[in-house]
C-alpha cells in the first residue's frame, strides 16, 4: 500500500468534489438551456477518475472519450475555461469549438477527447511512442469505457504497444453500461483478462469507488511503464449515477431500480470523507472544503457567463495551420 | 385506403414491424436498439414483439456489426443495422466500402447483398460533430452501394420496406430533425419506387433540389418565393445514389434555373455532383449557372452555431435571387 501525505489526500478529495460539483452544475445548466446540447457526467465515477489522473505526473499524457469533464479536472485544470467551453464561449479551453464532447485542456497533458468511443486509444499510444523514441520517462494513459472495450482498435493498440513495450496504460472505466446496454450482455469474459492474450498485465480494480485502490493500481502501472516494461490494461469497476447523457432524456429504466440505490451507498466522495475523518480530519474541515469547491464552481460559472460569445466567423478559423493553404 | 397521421419515427417503426412480420429472415442489429428501443426510439417495442433473436442488442462495435450483417446476408438473411448517429459509422467504413459495396460485383452477381444500414443523419438537434453530420458523400462515392433518404413519414414507411426487400446494400439516411413532425402515411398503397426522385411541388421559374430534411426547407422557401411572385419547383431526390436524373433534368429544362441544397459541406459533395450533371446534360436549357447551397467547409460546429451552419429558407432564397438575376 502506498503511503500518501495528508496534503495529497486532501487534494484527492478536493478534485473529486470539483468533478461532482462541476458536473452537477453542468447538468442543471443543460436542463435550463444555459449549455447547448447534452453533457455526459462522471457523477459517481469520481474516485476512478481522480485515482487515475493523480497517479500521473504533470508531464504525463492522457486521452479521453465522451465522458471526459472529470479527466482534465482530475489532472488539475482550472474550472473557469472548462465551463466556458461547455457553454461555447471564446474563453473556453478549445475556444468554444470543442464543447462537452471535446473538452481537451492541452495544458494538463490532455491529448483530446472524442465521442467516437475507442478512437482516442491509439492516440495515447502515439504519445507513448514519442516518449520512448525521445528517451523521456513520460507515460500516456487512455481512458475508455466498457462499451469501447469491444471496439477492435483497443486490441490493435494492446498488440502494438505490447510488442514495442510502450509506456501506455489502457484504463477501462467499467461503469457497467454502454448507454443502455448492460456490459455483461455484450462482453465475453472479463475485460481485464483480455490483456493476457497480448502478454501484458491485466488488473481489475473491483472497488472503483475507493480512490486509494484505483490510485495504487494505476501508480503501479505508471511505474512499470516508466521502467520501460510496457503497457498495462486496468479495468476499474464503477457506476454512473445519472443517465447516459444529461438532457437526452432517455432515463435509466434499463437499470434495475435497486441497483443505483446500492451504488449510492458506495458514493466515493462520502467514503473518502469518512476515511479522512477517521484519519484525523474534522467534519468541519471537510464541510469547509466542500463549501470552498462550490464557491470555485460558482466562480467558474461567473467567469463563463461573463465571457463574450465568439463571432460566428471563428467557425472558419484554425481549419489549417499553414495560412497560405487556407480557403 | 388506410391513412394514418404519424411522425417519421413511428412510420419507420411501422415499416420495420411490417418487414419483420412479413419475412422471418429480416433481423435488426444495433447498439441499444432492443431493450431501449434505440436512442431515437425508432425500434421501440420490436424486441418485445419479435424476440431477441430477431432484434439484437449488439456490442458497441460498428465494424463487427456490419461485417456480421454481410455474413448473415451471404447465408440468406436480410439484416438491418442501425448506426446510432451519423458519425458513428466511421469505424465500419472499411466493412462498408471494402466488403459490402464490392461483394456482388466481385462475385459476378452470384451473391446478392440485402443489407440495410440505417443512419440517423443531419443537424438541428443541438449536438456536435459525429452526431449531426451529413456524410452521404463518402458512400455515394463508392460504387455498389445504394443510398436513399426519405423526407416525410409516408416515404419513410414505404422506403424502409423497399430497402429491406432490395437485393442490394442500401444505406438508409434518416433525417433526425424530421423524426418528430407528423405527416399522413398511406398504409395501403405505395405510389413510387425506391430509386425514383419525386416532384414535391410544381413550379415554372426555378428548380430547387434536395433530400431528407432539406426538402421541408425548400418547400418553405418555395412558399415565401410564391408570395414574392416566383414560381418554384421542388425535387425531392429520395435516392442519393444512384440519382434518378430524369425528373431533375425535365424540371430544369422547363425552368432554366436550378439550386441544389444540402446540409453537407460543399467540397466534393453530392450537391456538387448533381450541379455538374445538370450543367453537362441540360446546358442549353440553363439561363443561369447552377447554384449550390450547403453547410460550410468546416467540421460540424458546436450547437450554438448550428443554425448558422445549416442552410435555411433565407439562404435558399438568396440563391434563388442569384439564379433569377443572372
Amino acid at each position: 500500500m502506498v503511503t500518501l501525505t495528508d496534503e495529497f489526500m486532501l487534494e484527492m478529495q478536493r478534485r473529486m468534489l470539483r468533478i461532482r460539483a462541476f458536473d452537477e452544475r453542468a447538468s442543471k445548466m443543460v436542463k435550463r438551456g444555459h449549455i447547448p446540447g447534452t453533457v455526459h457526467t462522471s457523477i459517481g465515477q469520481e474516485a476512478q477518475v481522480v485515482g487515475a489522473t493523480m497517479a500521473l505526473g504533470d508531464n504525463d499524457y492522457m486521452s479521453g472519450n465522451h465522458r471526459s469533464h472529470g479527466h482534465p479536472i482530475g489532472k488539475g485544470s482550472p474550472l473557469g475555461p472548462l465551463m466556458a467551453e461547455l457553454q461555447g464561449k471564446g474563453t473556453g479551453v478549445c475556444k468554444g469549438k470543442g464543447g462537452s464532447l471535446h473538452l481537451a485542456d492541452f495544458n494538463v497533458g490532455s491529448l483530446g477527447e472524442s465521442g467516437i468511443v475507442g478512437s482516442s486509444i491509439p492516440i495515447a499510444m502515439g504519445a507513448a511512442l514519442s516518449s520512448q523514441v525521445l528517451g523521456r520517462d513520460t507515460v500516456a494513459l487512455a481512458f475508455f469505457g466498457d462499451g469501447a472495450a469491444n471496439q477492435g482498435v483497443l486490441y490493435e493498440s494492446m498488440n502494438m504497444s505490447g510488442t514495442w513495450k510502450l509506456p501506455v496504460i489502457f484504463l477501462c472505466e467499467n461503469n457497467q453500461y454502454a448507454l443502455s446496454t448492460p456490459a455483461h450482455t455484450v462482453t465475453s469474459g472479463v475485460i481485464a483478462d483480455r490483456a493476457a492474450g497480448f502478454g501484458i498485465p491485466g488488473v481489475r480494480v473491483e472497488d472503483g469507488q475507493d480512490v486509494l485502490a484505483v490510485y495504487a493500481a494505476v501508480s503501479e502501472a505508471v511505474a512499470r511503464a516508466r521502467r520501460g516494461e510496457g503497457p498495462t490494461l486496468i479495468e476499474v469497476v464503477t457506476y454512473r449515477y445519472n443517465e447516459h447523457s444529461e438532457g437526452l432524456r432517455l432515463g435509466t429504466d434499463y437499470r434495475p431500480s435497486d441497483e443505483r440505490e446500492a451504488w449510492l451507498k458506495k458514493d466515493p466522495i462520502v467514503l473518502f470523507r469518512e476515511h479522512l475523518i477517521a484519519n484525523g480530519h474534522t467534519a468541519e474541515a471537510m464541510d469547509a472544503l466542500e463549501a470552498e469547491v462550490l464557491a470555485e464552481v460558482d466562480a467558474a460559472v461567473e467567469f463563463s457567463e461573463n465571457s463574450p460569445w465568439p463571432d460566428a466567423s471563428v467557425g472558419f478559423d484554425d481549419l489549417y495551420t499553414d495560412s497560405e493553404y487556407a480557403a | 385506403m388506410t391513412i394514418e397521421n404519424m411522425p417519421m419515427v413511428k412510420a419507420i417503426n411501422a415499416g420495420l414491424r411490417a418487414a419483420l412480420a412479413k419475412d422471418d429472415r429480416v433481423l435488426l442489429m444495433g447498439e441499444d436498439i432492443g431493450t431501449l428501443g434505440g436512442v431515437f426510439r425508432v425500434t421501440e417495442g420490436l424486441k418485445n414483439e419479435f424476440g431477441s433473436n430477431r432484434v439484437l442488442d449488439t456490442p458497441l462495435a460498428e465494424s463487427a456489426i456490419v461485417g456480421t450483417a454481410i455474413g448473415l446476408a451471404m447465408r440468406g438473411y436480410r439484416p438491418v443495422c442501425e448506426i446510432q448517429f451519423d458519425g458513428f459509422i466511421y469505424p465500419a467504413f472499411d466493412q462498408i466500402t471494402s466488403q459490402l459495396a464490392k461483394m456482388t460485383s466481385r462475385h459476378e452477381g452470384e451473391l446478392p447483398m440485402p443489407v440495410v444500414i440505417r443512419v440517423p443523419y443531419g443537424g438541428h438537434i443541438g449536438a456536435v460533430e459525429h452526431h449531426q453530420e451529413s456524410n452521404e458523400a463518402y458512400f455515394a462515392h463508392t460504387a455498389g452501394l445504394r443510398l436513399v433518404s426519405p423526407s416525410n413519414p409516408h416515404d419513410a414507411y414505404w422506403m424502409i420496406q423497399e430497402a429491406i426487400e432490395s437485393q442490394d446494400p442500401v444505406l438508409f439516411f434518416e433525417p433526425k430533425s424530421r423524426y418528430w413532425p407528423k405527416g399522413d402515411v398511406n398504409l395501403s398503397a405505395n405510389d413510387i419506387p425506391l430509386h425514383a426522385s419525386r416532384i414535391a411541388r410544381t413550379g415554372t421559374d426555378v428548380t430547387l433540389i434536395g433530400h431528407g430534411a432539406m426538402v421541408s426547407v425548400l418547400l418553405q422557401a418555395a412558399e415565401i418565393a410564391q408570395e414574392e411572385g416566383t414560381s418554384v419547383e421542388v425535387v425531392d431526390l429520395r435516392s442519393l445514389s444512384p440519382v434518378d436524373y430524369g425528373p431533375i433534368l425535365d424540371s430544369v429544362r422547363k425552368t432554366g434555373r436550378a439550386v441544389v441544397a444540402q446540409e453537407a459541406p460543399q467540397n466534393v459533395s453530392l450537391g456538387s455532383e448533381i450541379a455538374a450533371t445538370i450543367t453537362e446534360r441540360a446546358f442549353y436549357s440553363l439561363e443561369a449557372p447552377v447554384v449550390r447551397v450547403s453547410g460550410f467547409d468546416v467540421p460540424f460546429p458546436p450547437a450554438k452555431l448550428e443554425t448558422i451552419y445549416l442552410p435555411d429558407a433565407d439562404r435558399v432564397l438568396d440563391a434563388v435571387d442569384r439564379v433569377l438575376s443572372y
